[in-house]
């Protein structure tokens, strides 16, 4: 038996906050990394890639790791979803905002809609490039004097596709929305702000997701276009 | 200046909690810019009253926005488009001159309709009873000033007393969540030093009695804060996440006659 603490929604809500900053802390990597393929050449990615598969047990324990807070962030946010819904079954027939202090809106009332489009995109996209062709389908490089996976190759090709560039522009912008509310609510969920860092945070969250999503986005119309090569 | 304007008023009606409602159309001309919301209401019932129909139920008590009985949606919006009022502090002069106002009750399932527009708002008194109290024998009331609080600390308790418990933070909310009444009442004690010895065990009651009526859970949307009558910020919310966290790691309470050895 689980203590009771761990039922309590203000409980959940701190489990959000603290899986939702892990996962930020991963987007922040994994953009760092990535922004390899802004530089010219095969090169630069294909070696960031193999340094950081060279890492052996630590990655997997990572991995393991953040497949574990993504696998929380979404059953804890279904949670309480479901006990959202239940509190009000009878809708307004009227219902609107009164402004001022309030920041509802489409983007914070639909949190778990971008979150769900956010996991149909991981979904495609660990298919299509994590688990998608690899040496033994001929994407090989010498890179860093041994034989590793050319990963540039298989990102090039993927963004050559405007379908796909569409696809990962679409889900870039909806994960830049999802974190313009939830990395300010992560704050306050875990009681961090006070009246005035919380105006100074919510500006800070509208930056920090514009520069995640932003980063992401102009990787496939940077490779599209070619402008890299 | 005063003048006369005509609404249409679709209000809520429901005969009984098991009842199904629907809302019901009236016209009312003649009506002062000068008069509360509520009053138009009065005006409307005494009409009904005259045709023999029954009267629109609605709460209401001091009707100078201070005891929290009355509330109900006005166009979507808890105590109606004015910020800082209840139903009853909202004027005519709000509305204009042929505007269709529609007129719910509070909508949780934690506060279900009784009849019309009244709702049972019960499971505040619940939460409240859960640990929002001191446990001390007050005897006669004491001199003022015998215990000394800071004046930013009376302040910032004050600013979260103030609450009337009128429930509009609950029918706003997106989530139906009690999160603003319940942190209000959290921090205003906790802020205090009479109510800091028992902060680590009224947070933990409060919020699972709140949980156990069925309120939703708070997503930091904030329209809570705009509806809020008595305008209680943020800052009530987030002190209770703070409270929950330190009330977490607390000790135990020890049993009563334990050795303390």
């Amino acid at each position: 038996m689980l203590p009771k603490i761990f039922s309590s929604s203000v409980f959940k809500k701190i489990l959000m906050s603290l899986t939702g900053f892990g996962l930020v802390g991963f987007l922040i990597t994994h953009l760092i990394g990535n922004a390899n393929l802004y530089r010219s050449g095969s090169d630069p990615f294909n070696t960031y890639a193999a340094k950081l598969h060279s890492l052996g047990p630590i990655l997997e324990v990572a991995e393991i790791g953040l497949l574990g807070m993504f696998v929380l962030h979404i059953v804890t946010a279904l949670q309480l979803k479901f006990r959202s819904r239940n509190a009000r079954q009878d809708r307004y027939a009227v219902n609107a905002s009164k402004k001022g202090p309030s920041k509802s809106g489409f983007i914070s009332q639909n949190m778990a809609l971008s979150g769900l489009l956010i996991l149909a995109f991981v979904v495609l996209h660990v298919k299509q490039l994590h688990f998608g062709p690899g040496m033994d389908a001929g994407y090989v490089t010498n890179v860093t004097g041994e034989s590793t996976r050319d990963i540039h190759r298989l990102v090039v090709e993927t963004f050559s596709d405007p379908l796909n560039v569409a696809l990962y522009v679409a889900a870039m912008i909806v994960l830049g929305l999802h974190l313009r509310h939830g990395f300010w609510s992560a704050f306050q969920s875990l009681g961090l702000t006070c009246e005035r860092s919380s105006k100074a945070l919510y500006i800070a969250s509208g930056l920090l997701a514009a520069l995640i999503a932003g980063g992401f986005l102009f990787m496939p119309i940077w490779i599209y276009f070619g402008v890299q090569s | 200046m005063s003048q006369n304007i005509s609404v249409k008023v679709k209000v809520w009606r429901q005969d009984g909690p098991q009842a199904t409602g629907q809302f019901e159309s009236f016209d009312l001309s003649g009506i002062s810019t000068d008069m509360s919301f509520l009053e138009m209401l009065d005006t409307l019932n005494e009409q009904l009253l005259k045709e023999g129909k029954r009267p629109v139920e609605f709460d209401s008590d001091c009707r100078e926005g201070i005891c929290g009985s009355c509330g109900c949606m006005i166009n979507g919006m808890a105590h109606g488009p004015e910020r800082g009022a209840t139903v009853c502090q909202l004027h005519m002069r709000s509305f204009k001159n042929g505007q269709t106002i529609v007129v719910e009750p509070w909508r949780a399932t934690a506060f279900p309709v009784i009849k019309d527009l009244v709702v049972d708002r019960s499971a505040f008194d619940r939460i409240i009873a859960a640990g929002g109290y001191v446990s001390v024998k007050s005897g006669r009331h004491a001199d003022a000033n015998v215990m000394l609080v800071p004046k930013d600390t009376a302040e910032k308790a004050m600013d979260v007393a103030q609450c009337i418990g009128c429930g509009a933070c609950v029918a706003a909310c997106p989530n139906a969540s009690a999160s603003l009444f319940t942190g209000a009442k959290i921090t205003h004690l906790a802020l205090l030093p009479q109510g800091k010895v028992e902060a680590a065990r009224r947070v933990q009651r409060m919020t699972d009695q709140m949980d156990s009526e069925g309120f939703g859970g708070c997503t930091n949307i904030g329209e809570c804060l705009a509806a809020c009558p008595k305008e209680i910020k943020m800052e009530a919310i987030v002190s209770m996440r703070r409270e929950f966290i330190k009330g977490a790691f607390a000790e135990p309470p020890r049993q009563a006659g334990s050795d303390n050895a």
